[in-house]
């Protein structure tokens, strides 16, 4: 749930009404790259994300979001308030006041009604998060071409701190990816199969494929069929003695996430020596 | 409109945005301890400033009302023009 609490994220205090301006900044009420879709994609996305860090990102930003979508209304709202109808239709606002007066309504610059066509919600987390990183970086260039039209400071201003947010949220929702993808790219097997080895060079090859992600930046050494068990890159298959092999032994999960230490080892049995080189 | 006013609440808003800040950095490093500090510190003076303004000037929360008649009505909203 919500609580109001009565103020804003960022103050907002324009002395000077200017119809024409408001025109163009309610595209972030009610537009594609807009605040109320940004909430709305978070809010709705966060319900099918596997992990907690994606869960809480999600829910906090979509909570943001609704802070700044009640930025932009004020701004929309100070711009024209008690500005006659005559000004308002030379400023361009002449079919908005037909339709809504001076009250904050959903529309896109052009005067499209917002529409929920604008997000998506797909049920994969790589898909959501990368269309929420697209997401960040369109109302970004947004407040950019916004801000390159005002000319008003007390305007230009939160349309500023609102830009600096989609930066950091673009940071976040980046951190957020990428520790999404290695928990899908994790494999935890505890237990390995006598035969694990005999892996051919070509099933080998297959494994980004295979993997959940096709964008995961995973490094080609990670690729190896024995990386996929243990992060140990430095022990290449050929090297491991067949002595080893048919014993399966124990891996910990806190063991396959460690950094290649020369020895943790699922490997019982192969020694530095053993491998041969480093 | 009261400057006194102005300067309290924006003391108000400048630590609930550092929280704000600081929880969303938390939320993708939980193991930062530092950060958790420096979120807990926050947190208690943003909790200070905002009792000290609604001693003042009424409730930033309907939950804080505690007055006759309901105060949280009362102008102004966040986005009136003052």
């Amino acid at each position: 749930m919500w609580v109001y609490e009565k103020k804003l994220e960022y103050p907002v205090k324009i002395k000077n009404c200017n119809p024409r301006l408001a025109k163009y900044v309610i595209t972030q009420y009610g537009g594609p790259d807009g605040e109320l879709a940004a909430s709305l994609r978070y809010l709705s996305q966060r319900f099918s994300m596997p992990i907690e860090v994606a869960k809480a990102t999600l829910n906090d930003i979509g909570t943001e979001e609704m802070a700044h979508l009640e930025i932009i209304g004020a701004i929309v709202h100070q711009l024209t308030k008690d500005v006659p109808p005559k000004v308002l239709e030379k400023e361009g606002l002449g079919s908005y006041f037909a339709d809504h007066d001076r009250a904050v309504y959903p529309v896109n610059a052009a005067g499209s009604p917002f529409t929920a066509a604008y997000i998506q919600s797909k049920g994969d987390p790589i898909a959501d998060l990368v269309e929420d990183l697209a997401a960040e970086q369109k109302a970004r260039a947004t407040y950019e071409n916004l801000i390159n039209m005002m000319d008003d400071p007390d305007v230009i201003d939160p349309l500023r701190f609102l830009r600096e947010r989609e930066v950091v949220h673009f940071q976040r929702f980046g951190e957020v990816l990428r520790i999404v993808q290695e928990k899908l790219n994790e494999k935890p097997y505890f237990v390995k199969k006598p035969d694990f080895m005999n892996v051919s060079p070509a099933a080998a090859n297959m494994g980004p494929l295979t993997g959940v992600s096709p964008v995961s930046n995973v490094s080609p050494a990670a690729i190896s069929p024995i990386s996929n068990v243990s992060p140990i890159s430095n022990v290449s298959p050929a090297a491991v003695s067949p002595a080893s092999m048919g014993k399966p032994s124990f891996v910990s999960p806190a063991e396959a996430e460690k950094p290649a230490a020369p020895f943790m080892n699922p490997f019982s049995g192969v020694s530095p020596a053993a491998t041969g080189k480093k | 409109m009261n400057e006194a006013r102005d300067r309290m609440l924006k003391e108000v808003m400048a630590l609930d945005f550092m929280a704000i800040e600081l929880n969303l950095y938390l939320d993708t490093h939980p193991y930062d301890q530092r950060a958790v500090m420096v979120f807990v510190d926050t947190a208690r003076r943003a909790k200070m400033a905002r009792e000290n303004f609604e001693r003042m000037y009424g409730p930033l929360m309907a939950s804080s009302s505690n007055s006759f008649p309901w105060p949280w009505i009362e102008n102004p909203w966040p986005w009136d023009v003052q």
